[in-house]
């Protein structure tokens, strides 16, 4: 069954450019290993060298992060949408304030 | 300019570091991308940070409200056309941990020093290449009168 994925920014250069792609699967890791199966050159990018996802990238089925579900046992229905979400954070250095290295 | 912004988000995004000074303020830029990769920014969706740990220097948007801010984004035909926080009493300047945590390639990056309480300077930044040699480039952003 088709399952719709949505692609971020940083990865729709190596997804043809798509914001949302349709892959055929019945668990989230059927999902993405039918995504990189199209698109090869995601692979890099959603996953490290032991197969495992990159720790920044979050992948959600619907609403649910799926490391709250089975992961990549999850199971997808026709309905459903599985969105890839690189993370969003940073800071401040306390040592180069602390420091007065910036005016 | 390879982001423009109306002066009415610019003055929200830097409002919002004043708002919750002396901790770093986060959101999303929400807009369009045209074909050379210039963003305009329509939007922006003030955002939580969830290091309530160390609010003071650093920021993290939940996972969930990115993907809750996507779709919506979506229904609207809008894009993520990047992110900004602040720098409470620190230079509008990407830190090492700035650098480090973002993973959003193509999108901008904007940071606004909030000194004593009140915005400073908002600098953008471009966050370009791939995640093993990213690195952030000055961006020009223009603010438009209306």
């Amino acid at each position: 069954m088709p399952i719709k994925v949505l692609i971020p920014t940083p990865l729709r250069p190596y997804a043809g450019k798509q914001s949302m792609i349709e892959v055929n699967a019945k668990t989230v890791g059927e999902v993405l290993s039918n995504l990189v199966a199209q698109h090869p050159d995601l692979r890099r990018h959603l996953f490290s060298e032991d197969g495992k996802l990159r720790s920044f990238v979050n992948v959600y089925l619907n609403d649910e992060d799926i490391r709250y579900l089975t992961k990549d046992a999850t199971s997808v229905k026709e309905s459903d949408t599985v969105t890839i979400v690189p993370s969003v954070a940073g800071g401040i250095e306390l040592a180069d304030r602390a420091s007065g290295l910036f005016e | 300019m390879a982001l423009k912004m109306s002066r009415s988000l610019y003055d929200r995004l830097r409002r919002h570091g004043e708002k919750t000074y002396p901790h770093e303020c986060c959101g999303v830029l929400l807009g369009e991308f045209d074909e050379a990769g210039e963003k305009v920014a329509r939007n922006i969706v003030q955002c939580g940070s969830t290091r309530t740990d160390s609010p003071a220097n650093r920021y993290h948007i939940s996972p969930s409200d990115l993907v809750r801010i996507q779709r919506e984004a979506l229904l609207a035909g809008h894009d993520i056309v990047g992110f900004y926080h602040s720098h409470p009493d620190h230079p509008a300047r990407w830190s090492a941990t700035d650098l480090a945590e973002a993973h959003w390639t193509g999108c901008s990056y904007v940071i606004t020093s909030v000194e004593e309480g009140r915005a400073a300077l908002t600098n953008a930044y471009l966050l370009v290449g791939e995640e093993d040699g990213k690195h952030f480039d000055d961006e020009v952003y223009e603010v438009s009168a209306e």
